[in-house]
């Protein structure tokens, strides 16, 4: 417990013998710290509190010449500098730059404190004299918390080299190939019973246009074939445990009532299927077609194999079927007693890309999608205009004829406070590319509504002037409500698009034969539960959030949790793909390098002092905490530790400290931040 | 002890803050990035989490001077450790209770759910904090009976409770 007196400032001795002689390098920051904080005077009250040897002011303390001031103090024969304060800028920036410094020069590199007076005060304190003060404080009480640091190692956990990809979209398939192809062994998980993602229902992609599943088709066969690849389509993680370097994981293998290994993906039992023609909705159609119960999702499917759905099929629902698709299978494949199999799995690391969900715009009611038949929504034009689609890549409406007019109406579920606050950033794209293809398909008229063109990226732009070349038509302002309600003789028989053209400054009314709803890209439903199983976080959107925005998006704030794609935030297919390149480097780097440095500030117990209360077990998250029967004490695995020190708060001996965040250090800075200033 | 409360008028509050390294330390780095100015009272102290908060720490604010103590946690079901947190909503929760009795006002201490985006409501925070402490005034300690030794702190045992 602490004892010491407020003011006293006898030196104490360290364990090691040594007494504390601090040094203090106050940063200008050029002008960002200087402007707004005296560091000379802050430099003369340094050397006058206790302890401190050395107290000096530069330029930039971060560069070369500012390390070398440090080093050179650490080296000094006569001040023999060995606890070090950096006054400058948040730990978060420079902690790990100066940890090195005084490790460079034989300092263990936790007698390191920071006193963040530029984000913390310079920055946020228009008043010199009020920041100087401020500074003062922060200031003593680093100088007062590093007297009480003590040496620590990091520590060094080796990292399994195989990977685990959750989700077989697009920037899935290409980090299961890129790490695949570098020799380690992946795990590729995907809850469909076929990998693609949304980029297998499309026909062509912007601004190259060419074709989606010609691009495509060959990663999702390499990824079947790759002999480092292990696919699991029609699977979920069911469990993570572990950490770092070290994760167990469950995946739930869902029945698909046939064999995968020996179905070789003939369709004789989809055609021998009792239901003659297709009955349910397609889920890969996006209900634009039909399957029958036992159905493979679309003919490029990886792996190719059939799916019988629970819910339709008359012998799992019924038990009474004359079973014709297992008659007529020649390998035997299908198994109606198949039942859910849990695997499980070591890795070290993991890259999550679970992609997105469109926006369902019946939440969005003033546009009528499923009031009236022909409003669509973009994924289902999608499926309309790909030649493997439902019609066979002719764009038609639902009662088979071409429409003369197309209205394609932006920034559905997107930029919209009553829904999504967010621009979805792909759909001003794509609508451009449906706007050509569907023009190209039924020579109509086609009409854009949009609130702004937001076209950023590499010939996009350009694509934008090609389309505009073609003739179709823009209207600038957020589309009101598509109705059928006709005014005149023009709108009879027709949906009406009702839209403030904000270019012209009236309101339009635009009949069109078929309305395409751009729908925004949303979090899934169960994202939120994902990121708590692997213990990260949610935006308040549901999208993952990354450790920095700027400098590090693949990372998560789990340690070897990788995130890739849409699901970090609405994406198009160039900049998933590119960020599932990034999470697959990440991953490979820490394989090469073997094993990963844990920041020592873990939870131990004192055996002394524990009494065995058991209060500290119930506490730990992580079921780092156990009880030595034997001892009669609590014990921590501090490879399961985390280093919260909710333990270490709630011990009401004091027997579980936390390293680097000790009491005592905590008391010294709370004494520090207080006792001068 | 301090020689504050002398003039009120020229008094400044000196309030010390516990801040979760995830959330409101980055979310008071972010208030400086963005250059949101706010009153210079507040001393960020920065722990790994808000359920590090050993109920003592606040404790030892006040007997060392300090006139508020402001606590930043990530909001309800963002803790970076799962659920610390909720373990310090419920200390502080008990620990207000027992401030109370000690008659130490309720607002001189003050839990806060602000993020590692919400820059804004550091700035806001720190603030109001400020300026509810300027209106309660100095925390005069001394008139208050208060346990002879450290070891006796009454919140050294049962803030817990066991959970």
């Amino acid at each position: 417990m602490y004892e010491k007196e407020i003011g006293m400032t006898t030196p104490e001795l360290k364990p090691n013998g040594e007494k504390s002689r601090i040094g203090v390098y106050i940063c200008h920051c050029g002008t960002n710290i200087a402007k707004t904080v005296d560091v000379e005077a802050l430099r003369e009250f340094a050397e006058k509190l206790p302890d401190v040897v050395a107290a000096r002011t530069y330029k930039f303390v971060c560069s070369d010449p500012g390390q070398k001031m440090i080093r050179d103090d650490i080296q000094d024969p006569d001040l023999k500098v060995n606890r070090v304060v950096f006054v400058g800028c948040t730990p978060r920036l420079h902690e790990m730059t100066f940890r090195k410094v005084i490790s460079e020069a034989g300092l263990n590199e936790y007698y390191l404190q920071v006193a963040n007076i530029r984000e913390h005060v310079s920055w946020v304190t228009p008043d010199k004299e009020e920041g100087t003060e401020k500074a003062k404080a922060l200031l003593a009480g680093a100088v007062r918390r590093v007297h009480e640091h003590e040496a620590l190692e990091q520590r060094r956990v080796p990292v399994n080299p195989d990977v685990l990809i959750v989700g077989g979209g697009i920037a899935g398939i290409t980090a299961a190939l890129t790490i695949a192809d570098a020799g380690k062994k992946v795990y590729l998980v995907e809850r469909e019973p076929s990998i693609g993602g949304y980029m297998a229902k499309f026909d062509k992609t912007f601004p190259t246009l060419d074709c989606s599943a010609c691009i495509l088709t060959p990663k999702m066969s390499s990824v079947k074939s790759h002999p480092n690849i292990t696919l699991w389509a029609y699977s979920e993680v069911a469990e993570v445990d572990g950490y770092v370097g070290n994760f167990k994981i469950k995946i739930r293998r869902k029945p698909r009532y046939v064999d995968e290994d020996t179905c070789a993906g003939c369709y004789d039992c989809v055609e021998a299927c009792v239901f003659k023609k297709p009955k349910f909705p397609d889920e890969f159609e996006v209900g634009m077609g039909l399957r029958k119960p036992i159905y493979i999702p679309f003919p490029q499917a990886t792996p190719l194999k059939a799916v019988i759905d629970p819910n339709t099929c008359l012998q799992l629902t019924t038990g009474k079927c004359k079973q014709s698709c297992a008659e007529v299978c020649s390998k035997n494949s299908i198994n109606f007693d198949q039942v859910e199999e849990i695997k499980e799995i070591e890795v070290g690391t993991v890259i999550l890309a679970t992609g997105f969900k469109a926006f369902d715009p019946v939440r969005s009611p003033e546009y009528g999608y499923g009031k009236y038949d022909n409003v669509y929504t973009s994924v289902e034009v999608e499926r309309l205009c790909n030649a493997a689609g439902p019609t066979g890549g002719n764009v038609v409406l639902r009662d088979g004829t071409t429409p003369k007019s197309i209205a394609i109406v932006h920034c559905v579920g997107s930029r919209d406070k009553k829904t999504n606050a967010w621009c979805s950033r792909a759909c001003c794209m794509y609508s451009l590319k449906l706007a050509h293809l569907v023009k190209e398909r039924t020579d109509g008229e086609v009409f854009n509504f949009y609130i702004d063109m937001r076209t950023p990226g590499k010939s996009y732009e350009e694509f934008y002037d090609k389309i505009l070349d073609e003739g179709v038509h823009f209207i600038r302002g957020r589309a009101a409500e598509v109705r059928n309600w006709a005014l005149d003789e023009a709108e009879e028989g027709k949906l009406v698009v009702r839209a403030e053209d904000s270019m012209m400054g009236v309101v339009r009314r635009i009949p069109v034969d078929m309305v395409i709803l751009s729908v925004g890209l949303e979090p899934h439903e169960d994202a939120n539960e994902v990121a708590r199983m692997f213990n990260m976080s949610c935006g308040t959107e549901g999208w993952f959030t990354e450790r920095h925005p700027k400098l590090a998006p693949v990372h998560t704030f789990t340690d070897g949790v990788f995130i890739a794609g849409a699901c970090q935030g609405p994406k198009d297919i160039p900049d998933s793909v590119s960020q599932a390149g990034a999470a697959a480097s990440e991953v490979l780097a820490l394989i090469d390098k073997g094993y990963i440095e844990l920041e020592p500030n873990t939870a131990f117990i004192d055996e002394d002092k524990c009494s065995g209360c058991h209060t500290c077990i119930a506490l730990c998250p992580y079921t780092a905490i156990s009880f030595n029967e034997e001892k009669g004490k609590a014990e921590i695995n501090e490879a399961l530790c985390k280093g919260c020190g909710t333990c270490v708060a709630a011990c009401p001996a004091g027997a579980a400290q936390q390293h680097h965040f000790t009491d005592d250090q905590i008391y010294e800075e709370i004494e520090g931040v207080l006792e001068y200033v | 002890m301090s020689d504050n409360g002398s003039v009120k008028n020229n008094w400044e509050p000196r309030i010390v803050a516990f801040f979760c390294n995830w959330c409101t330390y980055t979310g008071a780095d972010l208030a400086g990035i963005s250059r949101m100015q706010y009153r210079p009272n507040t001393r960020v102290i920065r722990l790994m989490c808000s359920g590090r908060l050993d109920p003592q720490f606040i404790m030892k604010a006040f007997r060392e001077g300090a006139d508020g103590v402001l606590v930043g946690g990530c909001h309800p079901g963002d803790c970076h450790y799962q659920e610390g947190n909720y373990k310090a909503l419920r200390r502080i929760t008990l620990l207000k209770k027992m401030l109370a009795q000690m008659g130490i006002e309720e607002g001189r201490l003050r839990l806060e759910w602000i993020s590692a985006s919400e820059g804004d409501l550091v700035q806001k925070a720190m603030n109001s904090m400020a300026e509810t402490i300027r209106e309660l005034g100095p925390l005069n300690l001394a008139e208050i009976p208060t346990p002879h030794s450290h070891d006796k702190e009454p919140v050294a045992a049962g803030v817990e409770g066991g959970a």
